[in-house]
């Protein structure tokens, strides 16, 4: 089914969206929520369950500690209000991604509430408020079979690996975003980047996206320019990259605009996104999905975090990132504007982690918003996923500036290291990449130079001395680029001035 | 979390409902029947807000207990044979349902 869509640009004409956030995150502890499982992810299935997290009659759960600390951290980090007291419930319902008929979350008394985060968008600050953090388990993996491939849709049965349920998940859910108009995609983008940074510096969570670590549902919806009402939202679940929240929230207002200008209403549901084709189609209907008939969890005991170890929890929060990008801006000089794009480029943490490894601010940033920049847009996809690491491209920067490889050799030396071929040093030993020294080769090139244009030697030694770069280039083009120029330009002097 | 106060009786459209939610099959006659039955005991319990004053605080828990945690430490899970034995249906190393509708994943 394809959507009618209206433009972009003209949607914002007409209509003012509204965004909202939901991001679940996997809490990166060793063992589950509420049991001693082990949570390592790509485990052969259901090897890491156990009668708690799958439910038997009889079982108890008792939380796991690491994950209560991890998420009044994250809290404090979102400048929250930490709970002096609050209890689990159960969420009921029956799908059998939860084997228990029920998930263990947080309803009315959440750990933390009342936080924000300030986010950029062109220069511009947009404070989002966090509603609420709380602390919930993750479900397990469905495999439907048959029908397409993985798909639900004709599916004849699933199968059920739970070594996911039971794993601690934290949910921090956003207010209602307004007047963020045509930026609304970008700052949706802006706030999961920014949420990511910080539970990165938190260290609670590995946060690959990939792995669905962090997932986010994205709330949109569109009212008239000049309306008192907030249009009927819809909720497009478990959008899992960076890049996919800015679609999602894209698509989402380009679709409601036609649904809304052809004269219909937006049904409230739960819409689903696809990576391959950008768009969104309808999941559940949420009338009786949200008919989950909370209560208090029996079987846990309230949670309350004694304000001292709070306090001491605050006290020991890491340097965030906000805070550590105006102190690296200041050490390494740069604009607020080339640190935006540092920022925007998602550039920052590895230009950092390649500075900490040896190599210049420029030299790293160089690198990393130039061709790692050039090669990630080319293959579609985000700086940190390119296969190669902060310590790989320091190490490069060091071969350029000992002279081993010029700029250009630097480069074939990184399609080694992306094609997986080692580190720089490995890759420029194995493809003979160094760059020539004066050597009988080096000589040879250069005598073939001169010998072959005397014209231009005749200008060069008339005074011309501009037209010795044509013999660089000569010399440059038969050694396949691997001499350096400085070092060709010096012995052509030497040879036909000296 | 409060419980819906007791004035009117429980309805057979809010017992279908329940019934759904639950997953139960009932017939029409079940459904005059356990309405009935759920409002005597919805009318019993609620009869314990007589002798509550304002100065006892709703509980969950017959102990006053908090911060029952544990350490995050990882412990044997059970042996998957053992697992998927419990289950009704299994099919190699995954519990197997029937097929679930009404969700596009």
């Amino acid at each position: 089914m394809t959507d009618r869509l209206v433009d972009f640009d003209e949607v914002l004409t007409r209509y003012e969206p509204l965004i909202g956030l939901e991001t679940h995150v996997e809490l990166g502890t060793a063992s589950k929520m509420f049991c001693g499982c082990a949570t390592t992810f790509g485990a052969e299935p259901n090897t890491q369950t156990c009668e708690v997290c799958l439910g038997m009659p009889g079982s108890l759960p008792v939380a796991n500690a690491a994950a209560i600390e991890a998420t009044i951290r994250i809290g404090l980090a979102l400048g929250c209000r930490i709970a002096t007291w609050c209890r689990f419930a159960r969420k009921n319902y029956f799908y059998p991604d939860i084997p228990k008929g029920f998930q263990t979350s947080q309803y009315d008394e959440p750990l933390c509430t009342a936080g924000h985060l300030d986010v950029e968008v062109d220069g511009e600050t947009y404070r989002i408020e966090i509603e609420r953090v709380h602390l919930e388990e993750d479900t397990g993996k469905n495999l439907h079979v048959g029908g397409a491939t993985g798909r639900i849709h004709g599916a004849d049965h699933s199968l059920i690996d739970y070594n996911r349920a039971g794993i601690p998940l934290v949910e921090i859910v956003t207010r209602p975003i307004p007047l963020t108009g045509a930026k609304a995609p970008e700052v949706a983008k802006a706030y999961v980047t920014e949420l990511r940074e910080i539970l990165l510096a938190l260290g609670v969570s590995e946060v690959r996206m990939e792995q669905g670590n962090l997932r986010s549902d994205v709330n949109t919806s569109l009212a008239p320019i000049g309306s008192l009402e907030w249009g009927t939202r819809t909720e497009t679940k478990n959008v899992n990259s960076l890049r996919s929240v800015e679609r999602a929230v894209r698509y989402e207002i380009r679709r409601q605009a036609a649904v809304l200008d052809a004269g219909a209403r937006i049904v409230q549901e739960t819409r689903h996104f696809h990576e391959d084709t950008g768009s969104t189609s309808p999941g559940r209907s949420k009338e009786e999905a949200t008919d989950y008939r909370y209560f208090p969890e029996p079987d846990l005991v309230p949670i309350a975090p004694d304000p001292e170890w709070v306090e001491k929890l605050a006290a020991g929060l890491p340097e965030l990132p906000a805070a550590r990008r105006v102190r690296l801006r200041e050490e390494w000089g740069l604009s607020d504007t080339e640190m935006a794009w540092l920022v925007n480029a998602g550039a920052l943490g590895l230009v950092a982690d390649t500075v900490a490894a040896g190599a210049s601010p420029s030299d790293a940033r160089k690198w990393w918003l130039g061709e790692l920049a050039r090669r990630a847009n080319d293959a579609g996809q985000e700086l940190t996923e390119l296969p190669v690491t902060p310590g790989q491209v320091a190490e490069l920067t060091r071969l350029v500036a000992e002279g081993t490889v010029n700029d250009q050799l630097a480069r074939q030396a990184l399609d080694g290291v992306l094609a997986g071929e080692g580190d720089p040093a490995e890759v420029v030993q194995a493809r003979g990449l160094a760059v020539m020294g004066e050597s009988d080769e080096l000589v040879s090139a250069v005598d073939a130079a001169i010998a072959g244009a005397p014209d231009v030697v005749a200008k060069v030694q008339g005074g011309k001395v501009q037209a010795l770069g044509a013999l660089v280039g000569a010399v440059m083009k038969q050694t396949r680029g691997k001499a350096d120029a400085a070092t060709v330009k010096r012995m052509l002097e030497e040879r036909l001035l000296g | 979390m409060s419980t819906p106060a007791p004035t009117d009786r429980l309805s057979r459209q809010e017992v279908a409902h329940l019934a759904r939610l639950a997953r139960l099959a009932v017939t029409d006659e079940e459904l005059d029947l356990f309405a009935g039955q759920l409002d005597v005991i919805l009318r019993a319990v609620a009869r314990v807000r007589e002798v509550t004053g304002e100065d006892v605080p709703p509980t969950t828990h017959a102990v006053p207990m908090t911060n029952v945690m544990r350490p995050d430490v990882v412990r044997p899970s059970l042996p998957r044979d053992v697992v998927l034995s419990q289950a009704p249906a299994a099919e190699g190393d995954r519990f197997r349902v029937p097929r679930i509708l009404g969700e596009e994943a």
